[in-house]
């Protein structure tokens, strides 16, 4: 399929300007030569991306079983709520008393929040979750130094089978990450973390369910340990659809929290962004969090002070379309679709297992919560065919292929979390279906080693697209 | 597998060739091939210090990167900066793809013969 | 209640049952009692759609929707092509997930490489990334990419948006690099007192074009001065000013950044925005966030995939240069859109007309009373001074008029674009003179 770039003939344009009724002035100084943009028909336009969409997959679309990535449906009344002028029209730097709305539907959001995480306060300006790790990390460093204890304190423990931004945001919050490793249960080794904590701990970063689909029960036990040795405990909230409205992070012993709306809360991934990763914490550390915040005394909407605040992490309030979705989301369920919700993740999931697991060996035996873990390093051993592979060949069928390769902890990895949006029907095709793969890579190896065979395109070459990046179009006068 | 006799062997999979107070290193033919293709090396700069048993650089395939141990505790006095615009040299070629030279030698850890090399990747499978 | 569970009761029964369990309970079995929430969580009940969507239109009727708007500061109204919002809300684009697996996300890809493209073309550097989340973090990223062991001072023009200024030292706190600002002189950077702050220690400078204040800044002349230093040059420039203004690879930049929020995303209070990010090619791998590239698939047919993914958090984890996984892609696609819809000339003439309008808008507003602060060049924003500023902005408010930024004691941030009319200039211009009178 041809690039905006290829398409088009000098000359053609839309027509959206209408002519300047003011006097022309350009700056003295102005660019040597125009940005070499498309010049197309609004006809080509609107082509080339139907063309583009026939070639994207949304889960709206098809099954999307990501584990970790709680690809839930995007509900449709999300779009409209976020598409109301009366939001989409409003100026970031408007007066506080216009945008009353906008004040109070992040009051109603944070409330709802916080009763859901067992936190006090939230702020909104995280763009994503790895943002949102960043803003809860950057507020223990400022708990710690306002104790005289920051320098000290300059170690954040994290699971080796934590997701890859907990310890980078970890190392850009200026910390060293200790690695915990996991006990072959896959949960937190207890001893290793009684060994790691002490003073120069800042904290603990983990996520409850854990990566590999398990509730840690040690958890309070867990954080016992750290607050002991006078860390805080993070929790990263991309797995709460598992335990959502049935148990919150605060009584687990969590004193801070990122929830990834984008995932638990329903609103769109948008092919990699926008999401929004509002970060809430307990009392002892709400002076910190990122300013401006907004109180209503006597009616009047007006900026709290917050001396202590760690400033800004963005240049606005947020994501603020994101979190309407979020909102609108949160006001349907409620408190009975909240826990409704978490409880047939976990049960859809525990489902689809329980379809697999004489085939697929499971990576850890038992109930899980809402995803689970399965090793296809067995079948690779046998055969030779891959987690890759696998998941290559359930492209050829119409579904998204799960998480691979991750979590580190377990060879040849594929994650799967069905969602709670996913009909019976649904879940038993693609047991069938996975099934049918299985048998089809013992009977013959290189039909899967070869997959995709139907889909958009064979595999691509990405070392070649390592080694020698192309990452721009370039006009043919230009290629060498 | 390939482990030339005349080279001397790190723990970490890195091939030392001495020449007076200067060692040249590079990554084993093992090394490369647990890897797989490499697409890009991080290098450290020339007069940079480098210490024995710490990270001087490392290697990128397409899904993972992988730390470069210095078995030396010297100066970097050479760069191999043909490296990269060629990373798949080391997979093509490991023992004549070095990485960087290192002089001023003040500490240098236990090496490994190519048959004592040989034997440690068996224990470590 | 709400509620997107389609299976029913019974199904959800049978499934239990199947997995041998009583109750809910048992799948719970792993959490401390003390944990389980009994009675569930302190939430209003749910409701249906209509009333859930009733309640938002209810929040969205208590905000005051500007039918006039001359407030930019960092946020701008221009005018969204429609064919952007149609193509922004198809499905697969709006619901689909990062294009990891390559053979099925193709369009995503794809239409990521085109912004990449565009990106470049309009700041002039050789590669871009796939989007950060907002202006003020690209820049704080930026500042981080420039930062190595032997330099780490970063330093920022007053020029920049208080916003950005504010973002980047926050991030600082986090990775400790210090952070001063560089004042300005008569409304643009003072090139004495950057010469003075410049040193072997310096990591970058980063400076805005034009800047907060609207004034266009002697951009070439900062960057050979950065340089001399040993220093890398950081721009943050206003995207729409680029169809006109030269750009920051003609003016020496080594990264060029900004607030992508112009080309095509509505006001929407803050948010969702985009950061671009474009560098030199040397630059290249220090760029963070996610990177398309082009290669081909098994069969020699053109391919696109995520590509130097050694870079990013999933597999350097701590090492990682940062730690941004989501980043703003349905955005880059609104990006996308808005460019290919403008077209060179249709971005021209935008730039232009908001030049154009906001010197008549000074124009007038001056005549009415209102002093520029500053005598230099300016593309579409300048600083007024402003008696009687709160009497102003109220008469102006009860008008339907967003006027300009309360700037210091006494001032007014303006900011005219395509969309504002002579008409309504001129109405405002009467507005400010009843009330001076």
């Amino acid at each position: 399929m041809k690039l905006l770039m290829e398409k088009g003939y000098e000359g053609r344009a839309l027509s959206l300007l209408g002519p300047c009724d003011v006097p022309t002035v350009q700056p003295s100084k102005t660019r040597t030569a125009p940005p070499r943009l498309p010049q197309l028909s609004e006809t080509e336009l609107s082509r080339h991306y139907s063309a583009l969409a026939r070639r994207a997959h949304g889960v709206n679309d098809g099954f999307y079983p990501l584990g970790s990535c709680t690809m839930k449906y995007n509900p449709a009344v999300n779009e409209e709520a976020a598409s109301l002028k009366g939001f989409t029209a409003v100026h970031p730097l408007q007066p506080l008393h216009t945008v009353a709305g906008c004040l109070e539907a992040l009051e109603e959001t944070e409330k709802y929040l916080c009763a859901i995480n067992g936190m006090d306060a939230f702020t909104f300006q995280p763009a994503a979750g790895a943002h949102g790790e960043f803003t809860g990390l950057l507020l223990i460093k400022a708990y710690h130094t306002h104790r005289g204890e920051g320098e000290k304190r300059n170690k954040i423990l994290v699971p080796d089978s934590a997701h890859g931004t907990n310890p980078a945001s970890a190392a850009m919050a200026g910390y060293q990450v200790v690695n915990l490793p996991s006990g072959p249960d896959g949960c937190v080794d207890l001893e290793a973390l009684r060994q790691a904590a002490g003073e120069d701990t800042a904290g603990l970063m983990l996520t409850n369910p854990n990566t590999v689909g398990l509730f840690d029960k040690n958890i309070l036990e867990i954080t016992r340990i750290v607050h002991e040795a006078g860390g805080l405990c993070y929790y990263d909230g991309a797995n709460l659809n598992a335990v959502m409205g049935v148990a919150r992070p605060g009584d687990m012993g969590f004193d801070v929290v990122h929830l990834n709306l984008h995932k638990t809360f329903s609103t769109p991934h948008g092919g990699g962004g926008p999401g929004s990763g509002p970060v809430g914490c307990k009392k002892i550390l709400e002076p910190y969090l990122p300013a401006p915040r907004f109180e209503k005394k006597d009616g009047k909407w007006q900026e709290k002070p917050c001396p202590d605040t760690i400033g800004r992490v963005r240049g606005f309030q947020g994501n603020f379309l994101v979190v309407l979705r979020a909102l609108t989301y949160l006001l349907m369920l409620g408190r009975e679709g909240i826990p409704e919700a978490a409880r047939n993740a976990v049960l859809n999931a525990n489902y689809m297992k329980a379809g697999l697991e004489d085939l697929y060996p499971m990576a850890y035996p038992g109930l899980c919560m809402h995803e689970f873990v399965m090793s296809l390093e067995k079948l690779k051993e046998e055969t030779g065919v891959t987690a890759l592979d696998v998941a290559k060949a359930m492209l050829d069928e119409g579904i998204h292929p799960p998480t691979m390769y991750f979590p580190l902890i377990v060879h040849e990895a594929l994650m799967v979390e069905p969602t709670e949006t996913e009909t019976r029907e649904t879940l038993d095709e693609a047991v069938e279906t996975l099934r049918a793969i299985y048998k089809k890579a013992v009977e013959d190896p290189e039909y899967l080693k070869a997959c995709p065979h139907r889909a958009q395109i064979g595999r691509p070459d990405e070392v070649n697209a390592a080694r020698h990046p192309v990452l721009r179009y370039r006009p043919e006068e230009e290629k060498a | 597998m390939n482990f030339p006799s005349e080279l001397q062997y790190s723990k970490s999979h890195e091939w030392v060739r001495r020449q007076g107070n200067t060692a040249e290193i590079g990554l084993t033919d093992y090394a490369q091939s647990e890897l797989g293709g490499i697409v890009f090396v991080n290098l450290p700069q020339v007069g940079d210090e480098v210490t024995m048993g710490e990270a001087l650089g490392d290697v990128e395939s397409v899904k993972s990167v992988s730390d470069v141990y210095s078995p030396v505790t010297g100066v970097v006095s050479e760069v191999n900066e043909a490296l990269l615009d060629t990373p798949e040299a080391i997979n093509q070629d490991p023992y004549g793809a070095w990485l960087v030279r290192v002089e001023r030698i003040s500490e240098t850890e236990e090496l490994l013969t190519a048959e004592e090399y040989q034997e440690h990747i068996r224990t470590e499978q | 209640m709400g509620s997107f569970v389609p299976n029913t009761p019974s199904q959800q029964e049978e499934m239990l049952q199947k997995l041998g369990c009583a109750s809910w309970k048992d799948l719970y079995r792993d959490v401390p009692r003390e944990v389980l929430l009994e009675d569930g969580p302190e939430l209003p009940p749910g409701m249906g759609e209509q009333q859930a969507l009733a309640r938002m239109e209810e929040l969205a009727e208590k905000n005051k929707v500007f039918p006039h708007i001359f407030r930019g500061a960092g946020a701008y109204a221009h005018y969204i092509p429609a064919i952007v919002g149609r193509v922004v809300k198809k499905e697969s684009f709006l619901t689909a997930y990062t294009p990891y697996q390559a053979e099925i996300s193709q369009g995503v890809l794809q239409a990521i490489f085109e912004y990449q493209t565009m990106i470049c073309e309009l700041t002039g550097m050789e590669v871009s990334n796939a989007s950060v989340y907002d202006g003020a973090t690209a820049a704080a990223e930026a500042a981080a990419m420039c930062a190595d062991r032997r330099r780490s001072r970063v330093l920022l023009s007053e020029g920049l948006p208080p916003q950005v200024i504010e973002t980047v030292r926050t991030y600082c706190f986090g990775s400790g690099l210090p952070v001063e600002t560089v004042p300005l002189a008569e409304g643009v950077t003072d090139n004495e007192a950057l010469q003075k702050a410049l040193g072997p220690d310096v990591a970058c400078f980063v400076m805005a074009q034009p800047n907060y204040y609207g004034q266009i800044e002697p951009a070439e002349e900062l960057g050979r001065l950065t340089h001399e230093a040993g220093a890398k040059y950081v721009m943050s420039c206003n995207p729409i000013s680029l169809g006109l203004m030269p750009t920051p690879a003609q003016c020496g930049a080594d990264v060029a950044v900004g607030e992508g929020q112009p080309l095509g995303m509505p006001l929407s209070w803050g948010g969702p925005y985009l950061g671009y990010m474009a560098a030199t090619g040397a630059m290249m791998r220090k760029l963070p966030g996610r990177i398309v590239g082009e290669t081909k698939d098994s069969k020699g047919e053109r391919a696109f995939v995520l590509t130097l993914q050694a870079r990013e958090q999933h597999i350097r984890r701590e090492k990682a240069g940062s730690n941004i996984c989501s980043n703003e892609a349905l955005c880059a696609l609104t990006v996308s859109v808005y460019l290919a819809a403008q077209g060179p000339e249709g971005l021209r003439q935008t730039a232009l007309q908001c030049c154009s309008k906001a010197h008549y808008l000074q124009k007038v507003l001056e005549e009415a009373g209102l002093q520029p602060v500053y005598e230099g060049e300016f593309f579409h924003e300048f600083l007024t001074r402003a008696p009687r500023r709160q009497a102003l902005l109220k008469r102006l408010e009860e008008e339907g008029y967003l006027g300009g930024l309360p700037v210091g004691e006494d001032m007014l941030l303006w900011c005219a674009t395509e969309k504002n009319t002579k008409a309504e200039m001129d109405r405002l211009a009467q507005l400010v003179k009843e009330v001076l009178a």
